[in-house]
């Protein structure tokens, strides 16, 4: 369980980290333009199928049913009553969109007839609509703005308390994080729904955090040791927190770990997004955001006080 | 000594805690699973509570707890399967006219309650509910404006007794008024420009007519648009409150939807009934005895035919509110108040017209299912909107109306009536429903038992690491880790209303997962400090004081972050980003200031050299080993 005082040399390595991250990050873009996201219902359009049941239904074995007839992707919801269920279908991207609507009539009725022959009790077809995913493109679209937004008001708040070197730093990472995560979700083809979007933005406030906190040694570094390059205070400051971003990163996926496997089917979606978010987070903020700081030629005049700035800060706890 | 806490700081620190504890208590009270019982127009009479109970016992449904006043009947069950056999079965016994809403009552005991100390509400996702997106038809809404706009440029035309060729509405933001000569026109155009400031004015001509055109701004059809849907949202929000639900939520979505949500609530038909009663209103005069055909429509009032001329005289948007009241002859009236431009609106109609009738119709938009043959000869189900047009008021002119004015001459019930059936129907736009979705109890319970399993084992395992990794200040993080949940819970019960969904759940867990992170950034501090040769109190110290800038500046980014998201952010986004702020605050409490109380208790009055902290005392020995060794 110790850690000893041998020092890693982290930024030895730091051109094979960057290059290994430029070519994840192109990777990840290629793949994202080819392949887009598999998008879960949530966004994109489908069928939706109202069945009524003269008898009580059992929403396992209307599952079940379907599954085994090649409907893997349906999602069987009661409403009103539990006679009635609502199927969602994820579109079929086979139909042109003017037919979609055509199509839905078309699927319902062969659904309708499938349960009816494997159910004992008499069903209707209340009807079977098209729905289309006008709503998730404004969301994906105020989710964009939003990380926009997100990331300047960053990049000014460490300017501010750091220095604007630090800021392109924090930054780089953040978008190298999310970028390799969505890249991950394209490429093994995992589901990208709203939980998942919600996942993304935890693992910039996750990103963030572990940048903040090396960057805040590094400050701290350059302006209590006298001697040293710029790079070795870098080691240094990394070699510092570096217990403490393995055992963050570790409650953190102890956590993680437990909602992917206890928390249900709806939450799997968010827990491998995080996984994956805090995987490269740790990796990016020893590598990317000091990689960052140090190709901007960070000196230690960058980080000198004109004025003791933190002083009443550090005085309170 | 060095690391003593003041006493009012360790009772502030307590008192927090009892706090958490106490508004954090009634979650653990499960609701009942209950029905509420309402009629759609009138109070309850006195024969439904026993018609309720045998209904019932018929259908041998257990229940108990039943609570009646005069506008609904509260009757709990013992289980959530209950609750539609329950409801069908009530819903029989009592007939159409009553609603019978899906509910959930506390058994909070009285004391928690009368400290204001509640739940939390649960979203969609755990709880079960109706979700419904409308859609507000924004071209309706400025066709409504250019149609009240043409009606006035008619009668101010006519008030000056200047010819014109035809009105005509060239679009939804354009109308054009035709005149024989240029004279005319000015002369109109003059007139016309005060009382129009929404609109532009440009005069063509066209095969010898003069055209003064009149364009609604891009501007002030967005102001339009703002106002309709704030109208809209308004007019929603009552409406969805006679349906009984606990926690609704009607949220503006976009430029042009909005959404609601009625959690608990298990049926869209009878929730379509109450919201698709998408209703307007218009302000019109009576037509004149012998007035052409044309000019009006005929409608029944109390099964009497009355002629209704079509000009509008009044848009039922123009309407700020209408109240039921007593006058001062303490007879039922109405009163209602109009904005500045509908009264002068409703002055103008009125002045001349005294004696004559005024009627308000209440048009509504509803939708039938019809069935169309498709191209391939098919029978296709198809919904249809129309609208229904009922004259709600025909009463006479007593003098001239401005901004405020009273119905009278109603009985009691028709003026309790036509009050709320007024403010509904002032909407400012008709909606329809795009999309429905419910989600059924039972998943919604199953998301919050897992998500709930989740939390526990999480906080388990980080529990029994960081007793494991820090020893007596891991089991100092663990104390501010269980006071940081309970926080966080009384936060979101009591005081921010929040709606706990399940991606503020995982919200919750992410916490805890980094709210150990702030000790573990002490922690490592006191660690170095101690291998440095810091005595233990200094070490302490020091450790607290160099982590807090890196603590406040890691948690304060995050928090932006966060607030950033909620702003922007819908739904789920929003339900991530409350927890996520709510904790950030919470932790950076109870990880300073709670491990520091606690810290401070053991080790603030000892001089004793060694904490318990870890491997930092294994790191001591290897020094010794090292110094032992000559290095």
């Amino acid at each position: 369980m110790l850690l000893t005082e041998k020092q890693i040399d982290f930024m030895g390595v730091r051109k094979i980290a960057g290059i290994g991250s430029i070519v994840l990050i192109i990777v990840s873009i290629v793949s994202l333009a080819l392949n887009s996201l598999e998008f879960g219902l949530d966004f994109t359009s489908g069928t939706s199928v109202r069945l009524s049941y003269s008898e009580a239904v059992v929403v396992q074995d209307v599952n079940q049913t379907l599954r085994d007839n090649g409907y893997e992707d349906a999602v069987v919801v009661t409403f009103g009553s539990d006679r009635d269920i609502r199927i969602l279908l994820p579109v079929d991207e086979t139909v042109a969109i003017g037919e979609q609507a055509a199509q839905a009539v078309i699927v319902g009725e062969s659904i309708a007839e499938l349960l009816q022959s494997s159910s004992g009790s008499e069903i209707s077809l209340l009807g079977s609509d098209y729905v289309s995913a006008k709503v998730g493109g404004e969301l994906v679209e105020s989710g964009g703005i939003g990380m926009l937004v997100a990331l300047a008001i960053i990049m000014v708040y460490i300017a501010m308390r750091f220095q604007f070197k630090f800021s392109v730093g924090a930054v780089v990472a953040l978008a190298h994080d999310l970028i390799i995560t969505l890249g991950i979700f394209s490429l093994f083809r995992i589901e990208f729904n709203l939980n998942t979007l919600a996942a993304l933005l935890a693992i910039i406030g996750y990103s963030l955090n572990d940048t903040i906190v090396v960057s805040d040694r590094i400050r701290e570094n350059f302006r209590r040791l006298r001697k040293g390059t710029p790079l070795e205070m870098v080691n240094t400051s990394l070699n510092q927190t570096l217990s403490r971003t393995l055992i963050t990163s570790l409650t953190t996926l102890l956590v993680l770990f437990s909602i992917l496997f206890i928390g249900g089917e709806s939450t799997q979606g968010f827990a491998v997004a995080l996984i994956i978010g805090v995987v490269i987070g740790t990796y990016s903020s020893i590598y990317i955001a000091s990689n960052v700081i140090l190709y901007m030629n960070v000196t230690r005049e960058d980080l000198m006080l004109p004025v003791k700035e933190g002083a009443e800060l550090d005085d309170i706890p | 000594m060095l690391n003593k806490y003041p006493a009012w700081k360790n009772i502030l620190i307590l008192v927090v805690v009892i706090l958490g504890f106490l508004y954090s208590l009634p979650n653990l009270y499960p609701d009942d699973p209950a029905l509420q019982v309402s009629h759609e127009l009138t109070e309850l009479s006195a024969g439904d509570l026993p018609t309720i109970m045998s209904a019932l016992e018929a259908a041998e449904v257990n229940f108990f707890g039943e609570e009646v006043d005069s506008e609904s009947i509260l009757i709990r069950l013992n289980n959530l399967d209950d609750q539609l056999r329950a409801k069908t079965a009530i819903e029989e016994a009592l007939g159409d006219s009553y609603i019978v809403a899906l509910n959930l009552a506390p058994t909070t005991p009285a004391w928690l309650q009368a400290m204001g100390a509640g739940k939390m509400n649960l979203g969609l996702d755990l709880q079960g509910g109706v979700h419904f997106l409308m859609e507000v038809d924004m071209d309706a809404a400025l066709t409504r404006r250019m149609e009240d706009n043409l009606s006035n440029v008619r009668t101010i035309l006519r008030e000056q007794r200047i010819r014109s060729r035809g009105l005509n509405l060239i679009s939804i933001s354009h109308l054009e008024v035709r005149f024989a000569n240029d004279d005319d026109r000015s002369q109109a155009r003059s007139e016309l420009v005060e009382g129009f400031p929404d609109l532009q004015f440009q005069s063509r001509e066209a095969e010898g007519v003069f055209i003064l055109d009149m364009r609604m701004t891009p501007a002030v059809a967005l102001q339009i648009q703002t106002d309709t849907l704030q109208a809209n949202r308004t007019t929603l929000l009552n409406r969805v409150d006679t349906l009984g639900v606990s926690e609704p939520t009607v949220q503006q979505q976009g430029s042009d939807r909005i959404v609601v949500e009625l959690p608990g609530m298990q049926d869209p038909a009878q929730a379509i009934r109450i919201l698709q009663r998408i209703a307007t209103l218009e302000f019109h005069l009576e037509s004149e005895l012998g007035a052409p055909s044309l000019s009006y429509e005929t409608y029944l009032y109390d099964g009497v035919p009355v002629n209704v001329d079509n000009d509008v005289v009044l848009q039922g948007d123009r309407i700020s509110n209408a109240v039921y009241q007593l006058d001062q002859n303490s007879q039922p009236s109405v009163n209602l108040s109009l904005d500045a431009q509908g009264g002068n609106q409703m002055n103008r109609a009125t002045r001349d017209n005294v004696n004559r009738r005024l009627d308000i119709l209440l048009i509504e938009t509803k939708s039938r299912t019809i069935t169309t043959v498709n191209e391939a000869g098919e029978e296709v189900e198809d919904i249809e909107f129309y609208e229904d047009k009922e004259l709600i008021m025909h009463a006479t002119i007593i003098q001239a109306l401005g901004r405020q004015f009273s119905i009278t001459g109603l009985t009691a019930r028709e003026a309790s009536d036509l009050a709320p059936l007024i403010r509904s129907g002032s909407l400012a736009a008709p909606m329809t429903i795009v999309e429905q979705s419910v989600i059924g109890p039972s998943m919604g319970q199953e998301n919050l038992d897992q998500g709930l399993l989740g939390v526990q084992v999480a906080a388990g395992l980080v529990v029994l690491f960081m007793l494991f990794y820090y020893r007596t200040f891991g089991m100092a993080a663990n104390a501010a880790l269980i006071m940081n949940i309970l926080m966080i819970v009384a936060v979101m019960s009591s005081i921010i209303p929040a709606t706990l969904t399940l991606p503020g759940i995982v919200g919750i867990v992410l916490t805890v997962g980094m709210a150990v992170d702030a000790n573990v950034l002490i922690f490592t501090r006191i660690r170095e400090e101690l291998s440095e040769g810091a005595p233990a109190q200094k070490a302490i110290d020091a450790g607290y004081n160099r982590a807090f800038t890196t603590i406040i500046d890691a948690n304060l980014t995050t928090f932006l972050v966060a607030a950033v998201l909620y702003t922007i952010g819908t739904g789920p986004v929003r339900g991530f980003a409350i927890t996520l702020m709510i904790g950030i605050i919470t932790s950076m409490f109870t990880a300073i200031v709670g491990t520091r109380a606690i810290v401070n208790l053991i080790y603030g009055g000892k001089s004793g050299k060694t904490l318990s902290i870890g491997s930092y005392r294994m790191k001591v020995k290897q020094d010794d080993l090292n110094i032992a060794a000559g290095k």
